[in-house]
């Protein structure tokens, strides 16, 4: 079926109208979810990704505590609702098992675990809708709810796929580019512009893939400054709300005073 | 049980040869263990060892009925349980971490990159296909079992024949072995893994082919694999300390140089095995 779907066509448009480097419509919101210490959801054109973080926290078991750092536990759920078939898979598959470990790896570096020892950091991955670019949304995310959670970060993480078709690259795909064509994921730390995770999982030529995870790590930077200016305008509000309140709490007590 | 970590003199003693591109076997810091490969009688029977780190790999097909929504294709599947035979690390029934990226690699580089032409191991359409059974079997774990385990998987494929069958009608015949020549898989190209270890420091250069010391320090392991033909199948470098771009890049191009390498040899081998056997043709 995907065979008959031009992937780019002679206009140099792809299948949902995007050009080769363009990337899907990000949304982000970091509103408080129920009693997590931090938590993000993102969106990536369909692809949309809930994270929880709770933690610093004790560890349950004493048997994970760490005596010289905290302790990351991940935890990937994937809503069976969240493909166009309805599939329910079970918490032991080894793909989301798989998940859960790079998430874990990924930010095991990037998180100060040193300052937080004999502590453990939770943090929660619900994928609420799929459409290519999973393993994306998932790392840009957990990144998001760890800066709202104010868990000390060496550096950002921002995450990207890109693909090639025969030779023409591509960013950020959907899931029907996604099963067609070679792609890669790539994390980066855009401070440092050094590389955290990457993933390959479809053949492809070494010369290709030199090209694709250069533009990939390009890619990374953009999306980082998305997030950044998310941070940023949830941190604004969050300081604005906190002066008011206590600027009214200090008329409060003016009038208490008046009425003595 | 998870044995006790290497000793901090022991650390700084590694990490300092390390430095100076001494590692504590005699290698150089980017040369691989050479694999011996031991064919066992059977074919599709291989022992394939790197160093002390050892692996089984064996294949066998039957003939079953294809799935459904694919009635042109055999199926390949691979068994890799880790046994705590290869070290006490491991435990049987509850997979470690490193257990699920051996297993999840495997599936990866020999099934899904399409090595094995799923279709020619068709035999009557949505009837009846051939299904491969590549099992492993991990005898002991000295460091980078993951390279290990895939050459040997991919050798036992090359390796291995299956019967003739001749298809008249609907009418399935299959010829033993002694009847008529066994024939080889159809084989899209030979991918090979190599594994790379990078460590804290950040001056010091990454190693080919870790053994289990090198691998318990390491700060991050990068797998690439790929084919004689310059071609990745599967890039994977899971979190571990973070690398500038342009190192990812040299740590591929060694690997394609790398690869050439071990693709001859192996391919050496195999014809060398060849010669002694005697497969009877009429």
């Amino acid at each position: 079926m995907s065979s008959r779907i031009e992937i780019l066509n002679e206009g140099g448009f792809r299948s949902d109208g995007r050009r080769q480097y363009e990337l899907r419509d990000i949304t982000i919101d970091m509103s408080q979810q129920g009693t997590a210490d931090g938590s993000a959801i993102i969106t990536h054109g369909l692809t949309q990704v809930l994270v929880s973080v709770f933690g610093p926290r004790e560890a349950k078991m004493r048997s994970q505590t760490l005596y010289d750092r905290a302790n990351i536990n991940v935890e990937v759920s994937i809503a069976s609702f969240s493909t166009g078939e309805r599939r329910k898979r079970s918490r032991g598959d080894k793909r989301i098992l798989e998940m859960a470990a790079t998430i874990k790896s990924t930010f095991e570096p990037v998180v100060q675990t040193n300052l937080y020892p004999r502590s453990q950091i939770d943090i929660f991955v619900q994928v609420l809708q799929q459409d290519g670019g999973l393993l994306q949304a998932c790392i840009n995310a957990t990144m998001l709810a760890l800066a709202s959670a104010g868990i000390s970060l060496l550096d950002f993480v921002s995450a990207v796929t890109g693909g090639v078709h025969s030779t023409s690259p591509m960013l950020d795909l959907t899931a029907l580019e996604e099963n067609d064509i070679p792609h890669v994921t790539v994390a980066v730390m855009p401070r440092t512009g050094k590389v955290t995770l990457i993933t390959m999982e479809t053949r492809l030529h070494v010369d290709r893939f030199e090209e694709i995870f250069k533009l990939a790590c390009e890619a990374g930077k953009v999306i980082h400054g998305e997030m950044r200016a998310a941070i940023r305008l949830r941190t604004g509000m969050l300081i604005s709300a906190m002066q008011s309140v206590s600027q009214n709490a200090g008329e409060k007590e003016d009038e208490q005073m008046y009425e003595y | 049980m998870r044995p006790p970590s290497p000793s901090i003199p022991e650390k700084e003693f590694v990490y300092e040869a390390l430095k100076q591109s001494l590692r504590l076997d005699g290698r150089q810091p980017l040369e691989l263990r050479s694999p011996r490969l031991t064919y066992g009688s059977e074919l599709g029977y291989v022992e394939c060892a790197l160093g002390k780190t050892r692996v089984i790999a064996n294949v066998d097909a039957k003939m079953v009925k294809p799935l459904p929504e694919r009635p042109f294709e055999g199926l390949l599947t691979i068994h890799s349980e880790i046994s705590p035979m290869a070290s006490s690390e491991y435990e049987l029934g509850r997979p470690s971490e490193e257990e699920i990226t051996i297993t999840r690699m495997l599936d990866k580089v020999l099934r899904r990159s399409d090595a094995i032409d799923k279709e020619s191991l068709c035999i009557l359409a949505g009837q009846r296909v051939w299904h491969l059974r590549l099992t492993l079997h991990f005898l002991s774990d000295a460091g980078n079992m993951l390279d290990c385990a895939c050459l040997a998987g991919i050798v036992a494929l090359k390796h291995f024949r299956r019967p003739e069958v001749e298809v008249i009608g609907d009418e399935v015949t299959v010829h033993s072995p002694s009847e008529r020549a066994p024939v080889p898989l159809a084989i899209h190209h030979t991918p090979f893994c190599l594994t790379f270890a990078f460590f804290p420091d950040e001056t010091t250069q990454p190693v080919l082919d870790p053994t289990l010391l090198e691998q318990r320090l390491s700060a991050g392991l990068m797998s690439v694999a790929l084919n004689a033909q310059r071609e990745l199948c599967v890039v994977q470098k899971m979190g571990g300390v973070p690398l500038v771009a342009d190192g990812v890049l040299s740590v591929i191009n060694i690997a394609v140089t790398k690869v050439k390498e071990l693709d001859a040899l192996v391919e050496d081998s195999l014809r060398e095995d060849w010669k002694g056997r005697h497969v009877e043709v009429r």
